[in-house]
């Protein structure tokens, strides 16, 4: 494929190691913020060949291992009600709620579909006029030009029975969260490169001058990842904070904006409670009160719930990049992707199922 | 979430029911159907980068062969 392929060719990818070896004479603490990031990191065996000195840690960049138990547990409600066709993205289906997740709604008859897109929601409102449909609107700034096209779509059909189920995340504030809390490990960040093609990077630039640290937007192949690391590295040598941009065949500074317009005609910004590290002020968005019709939370009273997480498992932890999946006494054990006890194992983006998935396990748990 | 993929604009189509821009996108022998609501500059020929069903950004191929470029100025301080 192209512009794909060419960024895993191996040989560039070990001259771009070499190059970090060369460069690097301290330690140094880096943060990559995507779960896609990560996936290609330890898949590639990334981690274990950079030089010793080069610690990763993963960041909270997988919003369906953010999104709280309380939402999945509404959206488990809502879709076991007979006049809902509940929509969403794969892996969402298999989060653990409370006490079930949305793919065993769907086995006890409920109608949970998986789609590829919000716009594939909107036509199936449009075929079926005698039911309910609704989106499960789970995403970074990635997601959220799509999710805003579909809302604007159906208000401009004035569709009575689309609704989305809300769980937008943003990254800036978790990041400036992260630097805040106290024993911040992290020194220099890949920042996510796709969000960063959506919203530009000058929101990133006040971040770095007021906690000094260099932040480099990055793609998702091997080559960029390297590149990105390369780059962070070469700026905490020099002592150099600032924001860079690897991943410039996508990313400008400006980012899209027809895409924030439409997003800021849709959405406003709030507070949001992310699961497994708490409220982080106006971390989300939300729909603007011209909206609200298209809201799921408003439309179906499900009463109140009481959300229950497994005492066993520290996604907290994980998402905050304070320890590793397999430092988890439960991981590979009691916490499998075929039977998760949180979030992180399960999405295509949580650094757990990451690990699991490319065998990353310490040396002393292999001879077990 | 953050996955987004880089396809082929083969055909656009505007006049689509919704009003939006639509495009066929090749993904590498695969084709989809994509939103380009939000790449009003983009021709047929040129590529985009693609998530759930919506164009984020074209790509720009200039920029694309930088990586290389870097690379190969490593290349040449090494040898030094």
């Amino acid at each position: 494929m192209r512009f794909v392929d060419e960024y895993r060719n191996e040989a560039d990818a070990q001259r771009l190691l070499r190059a970090i070896a060369h460069r690097v004479t301290r330690p140094w603490t880096i943060m990559e913020i995507c779960g896609g990031q990560t996936h290609t990191l330890i898949k590639s065996g990334i981690d274990c060949m950079l030089p010793a000195q080069v610690t990763l840690v993963h960041g909270p960049g997988c919003p369906v291992c953010v999104t709280p138990v309380e939402l999945i547990d509404r959206a488990i409600a809502i879709a076991r009600r007979p006049e809902v066709i509940f929509t969403s993205f794969g892996d969402m289906l298999r989060v653990p709620g409370s006490g079930a997740d949305l793919l065993s709604v769907k086995a006890q008859g409920g109608d949970v579909r998986m789609v590829y897109s919000p716009l594939d929601a909107v036509g199936l409102a449009v075929r079926n006029p005698d039911r309910q449909v609704v989106f499960f609107a789970v995403g970074f700034e990635t997601t959220a030009p799509g999710n805003a096209m579909a809302v604007w779509q159906a208000r401009q059909m004035g569709l009575a029975n689309f609704s989305i189920l809300c769980s937008h995340v943003l990254v800036p504030p978790a990041m400036e969260a992260i630097l805040s809390a106290p024993g911040n490990q992290v020194q220099g960040f890949l920042a996510a490169g796709h969000v960063c093609a959506v919203m530009g990077y000058w929101e990133y630039e006040p971040i770095a001058e007021r906690f000094d640290v260099p932040i480099v937007v990055t793609g998702f192949e091997p080559l960029d990842l390297l590149q990105g690391i390369y780059m962070t590295v070469s700026a905490l040598e020099d002592g150099r904070h600032g924001v860079e941009n690897q991943y410039r065949r996508i990313v400008t500074r400006a980012g899209n904006t027809r895409a924030q317009q439409l997003m800021s005609q849709v959405f406003e910004i709030c507070d949001r409670q992310w699961r497994g590290i708490g409220a982080i002020p106006a971390s989300g968005f939300r729909l603007r009160p011209e909206y609200r019709a298209y809201d799921a939370e408003s439309r179906f009273d499900v009463g109140s719930v009481t959300a229950r997480e497994s005492p066993l498992c520290i996604s907290g932890m994980i998402l905050q990049g304070i320890k590793k999946p397999h430092e988890c006494s439960a991981f590979g054990v009691l916490c499998t992707p075929e039977r998760p006890l949180g979030a992180p194992m399960v999405s295509s983006e949580g650094a757990c199922a990451a690990y699991y998935q490319y065998g990353r396990l310490p040396a002393d748990e292999r001879v077990r | 979430m953050c996955l987004a993929v880089p396809g082929k604009i083969i055909a656009i189509s505007e006049g689509h029911p919704s009003g939006m821009t639509m495009g066929k996108v090749d993904f590498s022998g695969i084709t989809k159907e994509v939103c380009l609501a939000y790449v009003p500059e983009a021709r047929e020929g040129d590529y985009v980068v693609v998530h759930a069903g919506f164009a984020l950004n074209t790509l720009d191929e200039h920029e694309a062969a930088e990586v290389f470029e870097l690379l190969q100025q490593m290349e040449d301080v090494e040898i030094e």
